[in-house]
């Protein structure tokens, strides 16, 4: 097969190029500059937009000995990607951009221009396995090594791309994919993974969004409440708000109880964010959208869920009519916000993903 | 099969032997560089040293910029080497008009042309944003060659330290009227510099008669190495100095001199001017038939820069509903090897800043690919793009549906 390996830069996408490379495959290195000037999204730190890490990603395919070439998806990236993810934390949601680059560019954009340029598929440094099934359609599994398995961003992915993609890590644990990166003479062996949203400088979520969003902001401050509606504190902005936030709220007087709080609710016309105790955050069943499917679309499965990329798997009941999926937890889980990613497994399989658009809590 | 004068294909490291259609990026050196490098390559002696190695090396830098300025028409003591044409480029920009602006006061007006190359844009935009200089870039027409009337009327506005304008474009090998530039300048008393990095032994270049103040040329556009280059400079303009030392090189430029480049690099130029007509009409030649080919195969592509007033080895074209990187990849699958215009440093196709000049819209610049011939070049490698073109493009363009 002819195969695109997108390096990032990083280990894991070096060893799976060099992976595919070795299984036989006629494999060229890309990597994506998803920024025109790399400076203006991040500059210094480790992500997937620096001059360092396209120079790692060169050199790694140089140790293994295929091509590569820097493809330009600036324009695509910055528009579906860093646009959603302005946009949603704008209206009071929590998104993975993370997912949308899977949705979108590696697994769209890349994939399609790759497929019209003459290669069979993409090859990627993400943690998830793929099998056959019996009824002969692909399906995406939990990688081995648990605590690297990255099948959760994959949950976008319908069966047309599991059907052009590799994921050469996923029977490996990360410590094996770090020796073998050493055996193969690769310099980024040693290289510390990235854990933050590649665009987003030191993690700053709160900063970035000031700066970027600028007169798009629904609000630059408002009332933080309790859920009596009593005044406890200002904030500077809702987007720099997620629900189930418990640091950073700011709040001069302690609860009655003493107990932590946390953001409850976010509301961006009003500007208000509304604080509790935790047992307010418990979430019993939750409703999403915009569901994507793997392979077939299921009508009712007990399974379960992952809510966040590296949350737990919560045992649950899903639900799905047309566009709408229910999700009915066994036992609660805290701090879901809106905007995040509900992806339902049955078993180590992917059933599919969906973004949650509301979560129903015990009344007060 | 005609090869070029220099007939060094058989030094072209054997990668399954590409279609190299790279030239104005760099060409293979020629068997003389590569003889008059390696002869010196194991002598000792610093040519700034008094002793008979030193002396012996010095001999041979001062023979070697005999050469140049033979081939090049200028005094020997009028060439500066340095280490490549943007070094070069640096030193004139920033040497003469630092030196004008003792005569002429802060900040006075710098004209060069839009379409330049980023090694004098870069230092043009660094003295803009230091308020060093006032920069003006004269606009080009639909083919890049330069306003002369912009030229005239900017001259005539207010004191002007320099001017800097190519002598032929990198990207889509238009030839600048340099006699009239250096015409309307001398008018206000106002020197000139040019670019001529991809001129040297692809067009007649006289410094003297060019009536030009200082030019870049550089060793590895020629057929020498790699590292070495020279700015030719009139013995009577004074320039600033930019690296500090030794003052080697008329206290203009410091560094210990690379005495075996330096010979290599003057073997080159000295053979490519030689064979400046020759080289000229073969490749122009094998140019025509590559423009014609690719055009029967392709019959919408655009053939960008003047169709006449052009490099010998230069043809640039823009493939609508393409994007040029995509091309390229395609191509070097291939082993056709070509370029889509200047990269900035992460590797990224920008687009270009000369279509852009050329009143070219950003997708026809993304489009863009630069084909260019040089001395080791073939009709087979002409027949060999001209083949794979056709497929070539119709794969971008499905890519980019």
């Amino acid at each position: 097969m002819k195969v695109l390996a997108a390096m990032s830069g990083g280990v894991d996408s070096a060893v799976a190029a060099a992976r595919a490379a070795e299984a036989g495959h006629d494999v060229t290195g890309i990597h994506l500059a998803l920024s025109r000037n790399p400076a203006s999204y991040r500059s210094g730190a480790r992500g997937c937009c620096t001059i360092e890490d396209s120079n790692d990603a060169r050199r790694a395919a140089d140790v293994i000995g295929i091509p590569f070439y820097v493809w330009d998806l600036s324009e695509r990236f910055h528009a579906d990607v860093v646009e959603d993810f302005m946009d949603e934390y704008a209206a009071g949601r929590t998104p993975n951009p993370c997912l949308r680059c899977n949705e979108k560019i590696k697994f769209a954009a890349v994939l399609e221009r790759g497929l019209a340029l003459g290669f069979d598929a993409v090859a990627t440094g993400h943690y998830a396995q793929l099998r056959t099934g019996s009824d002969g359609l692909i399906e995406l599994h939990r990688a081995v090594d648990g605590g690297k398995d990255q099948s959760y961003v994959l949950g976008v992915l319908d069966q047309q791309q599991l059907a052009h993609s590799l994921f050469p890590l996923g029977d490996t644990p990360k410590p094996e994919v770090r020796a073998e990166a050493a055996r193969r003479g690769l310099l980024v062996a040693d290289k510390p993974d990235s854990h933050d949203i590649c665009f987003v400088a030191d993690g700053d979520n709160a900063g970035w969004l000031r700066e970027k969003l600028g007169e798009r902001a629904p609000n630059h401050g408002g009332a933080i409440v309790d859920e009596a509606g009593v005044e406890l504190g200002r904030h500077d902005g809702t987007y720099a708000y997620t629900i189930g936030q418990r640091k950073g709220l700011r709040i001069g007087t302690p609860a009655p109880d003493g107990e932590p709080r946390f953001v409850l609710d976010i509301e961006p016309v009003s500007g208000t964010v509304t604080v509790g105790p935790r047992d307010r955050l418990a979430v019993h069943r939750l409703r999403g959208i915009k569901p994507r499917w793997c392979g077939t679309v299921p009508t009712r499965l007990a399974g379960s869920v992952q809510l966040r990329a590296h949350g737990e798997e919560l045992p649950a009941t899903v639900t799905v009519d047309g566009d709408q999926v229910e999700v009915e937890l066994h036992a609660p889980a805290y701090g879901i916000a809106p905007g995040q990613a509900a992806v339902v497994y049955d078993g180590t399989r992917v059933v599919g993903s969906a973004t949650i658009a509301a979560t129903e809590r015990e009344p007060a | 099969m005609r090869v070029g004068w220099a007939a060094s294909r058989t030094l072209v490291p054997d990668m399954s032997d590409p279609v190299y259609l790279d030239h104005a990026a760099t060409t293979p050196m020629v068997p003389a560089a590569v003889e008059a490098l390696t002869k010196h390559l194991l002598e000792v002696g610093n040519p700034s040293s008094l002793h008979a190695s030193g002396r012996h090396a010095r001999r041979v830098v001062e023979e070697s910029r005999e050469t140049i300025a033979q081939a090049l028409n200028c005094r020997p003591g009028e060439v500066v080497f340095t280490s490549g044409g943007t070094e070069a480029d640096n030193l004139a920009i920033k040497g003469l008009h630092w030196s004008r602006v003792a005569e002429l006061g802060p900040a006075p007006r710098l004209i060069s042309s839009s379409v330049e190359h980023h090694a004098v844009l870069d230092p043009l935009d660094w003295l803009a944003e230091g308020e060093e200089a006032e920069v003006r870039l004269l606009a080009v027409d639909a083919t890049g060659r330069v306003d002369l009337d912009e030229l005239a009327r900017l001259l005539a506005e207010r004191p002007v330290s320099m001017v800097s304008v190519m002598w032929a474009n990198n990207e889509v090998g238009t030839l600048q009227p340099i006699e009239e530039v250096v015409a309307l300048a001398a008018e206000h008393g106002v020197p000139v510099h040019t670019d001529a990095v991809q001129a040297v032994g692809a067009v007649p270049v006289d410094f003297a008669h060019s009536g030009v103040d200082a030019l870049t040329l550089t060793g590895h556009k020629v057929g020498g190495p790699y590292g070495v280059g020279a700015l030719v400079v009139r013995r009577e303009l004074e320039l600033t100095p930019l690296v500090h030392g030794g003052g080697q090189e008329r206290d203009i430029r410091s560094g210990t001199l690379d005495t075996p480049a330096i010979a290599g690099f003057a073997a080159a130029v000295e053979l490519a001017v030689k064979h400046q007509a020759d080289h000229a009409a073969r490749v122009s030649a094998l140019r025509d038939e590559l423009v014609r080919g690719v055009l029967a195969v392709v019959p919408d592509a655009v053939l960008n820069g003047d169709p006449v007033r052009r490099l010998p080895g230069n043809a640039h074209f823009s493939f609508p509903g393409c994007e040029g990187d995509s091309l390229l990849m395609l191509l070097d699958a291939r082993g056709i090897e070509c370029s889509t215009g200047s990269a900035c440093s992460a590797g990224v196709p920008q687009a270009s800043h000369v279509l852009l000049a050329m009143g070219r819209s950003e997708a026809d610049a993304r489009s863009s690919l630069r084909f260019s011939l040089g001395h080791s070049s073939t009709a087979a490698d002409v027949a060999a793009l001209v083949e794979a073109i056709g497929p070539c493009v119709e794969r971008a363009r499905a890519a980019k549906a």
